[in-house]
């Protein structure tokens, strides 16, 4: 399975604004902890082994370009 | 009661008089699998003379979990039932975090299996039987309190001290199974190459009457031991296996200190009303040789790898180890193999202990997770396990050993079941009147069903009558197949139909002859 890259929100800017409302009320640690839930939980959705490592790969390259 | 240590027979050795013949095999060290390793030779027909440097059975009981492999080896070596027989047998691990059950595992949710997915007995009993074993049989040279000083490894030859003295001895092949702290090795002075894990556990074996269930039971931050883990194991004659995770600040010395111990294991328990069996303060190593085969000297079990204990994987790895080496050594003294199949030993078990190894560092990683992102992982897959059951197969508190599947490159048809696969250890099954394990070995078998088997020199063939068991682990949808086993009880090829051409090439190959 290719990942996803092209839009795939129905609402692109609400479910932003709901991504920011979830964490609000966090301190940064449960924010942190709460993010490496919401990962984890992603990732076992998509499931597939070639997405996931594309995913990884995309995010590496936005963190240290 | 504690276990009482008997003295094994110590006789001078014939070298101390006249320098003695060249032997075949000289294996260094009487622990599980050097006992085991002469006993598999000596099931092929090949002698030894097997040195160890004390004369008593392992102090402590180390090494609790045998797994269904290693049963099975050990029934092979004849001693497997009394192993299963004074064991606690067990299947079933839950895992706790705080204070609730995230997750329980079965680790032989099917039947059709003589041997139970695991049993725990104190290495000391299984040392003890295998002793017996080894000093009943005749092709088995045994001498307790024969130290080995130095190894000329080209030879090779092996300066040996006794009680009364020194003397040399030469063989063909030295087998050094000396354990972790390889006295042929560090002589030798190989690369232990790996990895040391910042972390201490308290390993303790405590007597004590209880009604817990013979489970697995492990810890991640439980109330009696916050912010740590915890492992349980019941182990027979009223004696409990515990570990306690402490900390890689803590002192080894001091911890061992049974009024340190003694206060931890209460809050575990509940009481104080047990007796310190043996303690111990570890930290976790996974560490392996480049090579096994170095010439004619070869290293089996820990003194070839080591790994962190959780996952039972250091004491069943070794004798796999064995089951790989015997077989193969036995047909090269005997004239029926070429060295390649030295090579094969080598390839197969660098393998399984890379495999060892990775699930080990895995578990460690997650069991003791580094400061930051690790933590922050470990403790989110946990905070997660106890209502989404896809963070309780992350939740890593030992993946129990299970022999690898070698990567053989064999004959095999895809029309037949996964579980059978060419490298994989044969799935037993029940047969009429017995067990399909025990028809297999010492000699390769041809496994017939639902087809003629050709005649081979050197193959027994075994045509049983199909059952659902052998169907659904051998056949799957496919009418018929024949499928060569290893005398190691591997699967060395298989086929949908074959003939005696097709078969015999795979038995040369096995033999290192093509």
């Amino acid at each position: 399975m290719k990942l996803v890259t092209e839009p795939n929100f129905a609402d692109p800017d609400e479910t932003y604004a709901r991504l920011l409302a979830a964490h609000s009320g966090l301190s940064e640690a449960e924010s942190h902890a709460f993010n490496a839930a919401l990962v984890l939980i992603l990732m076992n959705h998509i499931g597939d082994d070639a997405a996931i490592a594309e995913a990884l790969a995309l995010a590496h390259r936005a963190t240290k370009p | 009661m504690a276990y009482e240590h008997r003295r094994l027979p110590y006789r001078r050795a014939p070298g101390l008089d006249a320098p003695e013949p060249c032997h075949d095999v000289v294996i260094v060290g009487a622990g599980p699998v050097g006992l085991a390793m002469a006993l598999d030779l000596a099931n092929h027909g090949q002698g030894s003379v097997l040195l160890d440097d004390n004369d008593r059975v392992s102090i402590g009981s180390r090494a609790i979990c045998w797994s269904k492999r290693s049963l099975e080896i050990l029934a092979r070596l004849g001693v497997g039932h009394r192993c299963v027989e004074k064991g606690v047998t067990w299947h079933v691990g839950r895992t706790f975090h705080r204070d609730r059950e995230i997750f329980a595992f079965d680790l032989l949710p099917e039947d059709g299996h003589e041997m139970p997915a695991f049993v725990n007995l104190q290495q000391y009993h299984v040392e003890e039987y295998l002793t017996e074993a080894v000093l009943a049989n005749p092709l088995i040279d045994f001498r307790p309190l024969n130290r080995v000083a130095a190894i000329r490894p080209a030879l090779p030859e092996l300066y040996v001290q006794t009680p009364e003295g020194s003397y040399t001895l030469q063989a063909r092949y030295v087998l050094a199974c000396d354990g972790a702290r390889s006295a042929i090795r560090t002589i030798m002075r190989l690369e232990f190459a790996g990895e040391l894990f910042e972390e201490r556990f308290l390993i303790a074996d405590i007597e004590m009457k209880a009604d817990f269930p013979p489970e697995r039971r492990f810890w991640f931050e439980p109330p009696f031991h916050p912010g740590q883990s915890a492992l349980l194991h019941k182990q027979p004659d009223n004696i409990w296996r515990i570990d306690l995770q402490l900390g890689w600040d803590a002192d080894p010395e001091a911890e061992r200190a049974p009024e340190r111990v003694i206060p931890r294991i209460e809050r575990m328990v509940g009481h104080r009303d047990f007796r310190l069996d043996w303690v111990s303060v570890y930290s976790f190593q996974c560490r392996r040789l480049d090579r096994f085969v170095h010439g004619p000297v070869i290293f089996v079990g820990d003194s070839a790898h080591v790994v962190s204990p959780f996952g039972a994987r250091g004491g069943n790895g070794g004798l796999q180890d064995v089951d790989a080496l015997g077989w193969r050594l036995a047909a090269l003294l005997a004239g029926r193999a070429s060295e390649r199949v030295l090579s094969a030993y080598d390839a197969e078990r660098t393998f399984g202990a890379d495999e060892n190894i990775r699930n080990s560092t895995r578990t460690t990683r997650f069991m003791t997770p580094a400061d930051g992102v690790e933590r922050l992982y470990r403790d989110s897959t946990l905070a997660l396990a106890a209502e989404a059951p896809f963070a309780r197969a992350l939740a890593n508190s030992g993946r129990l050993s299970r022999p690898c599947t070698y990567p053989l490159d064999a004959p095999d048809d895809p029309a037949l079941p996964a579980t059978s696969r060419p490298g994989s250890v044969a799935p037993d099954a029940p047969l009429e009147g017995g067990w399909l394990m025990r028809q297999l070995g010492p000699d390769p078998v041809l496994l017939a069903l639902g087809r003629e088997a050709p005649r081979i020199d050197g193959v027994r063939i075994l045509a049983p009558a199909l059952n659902d068991h052998l169907r659904q682990r051998y056949l799957g949808n496919a009418p018929g197949a024949l499928c060569l086993i290893r005398p190691d009880q591997v699967v060395g090829a298989r086929w949908t139909t074959a003939d005696a051409a097709a078969v015999s090439h795979e038995i040369d190959r096995m033999w290192g002859r093509a």
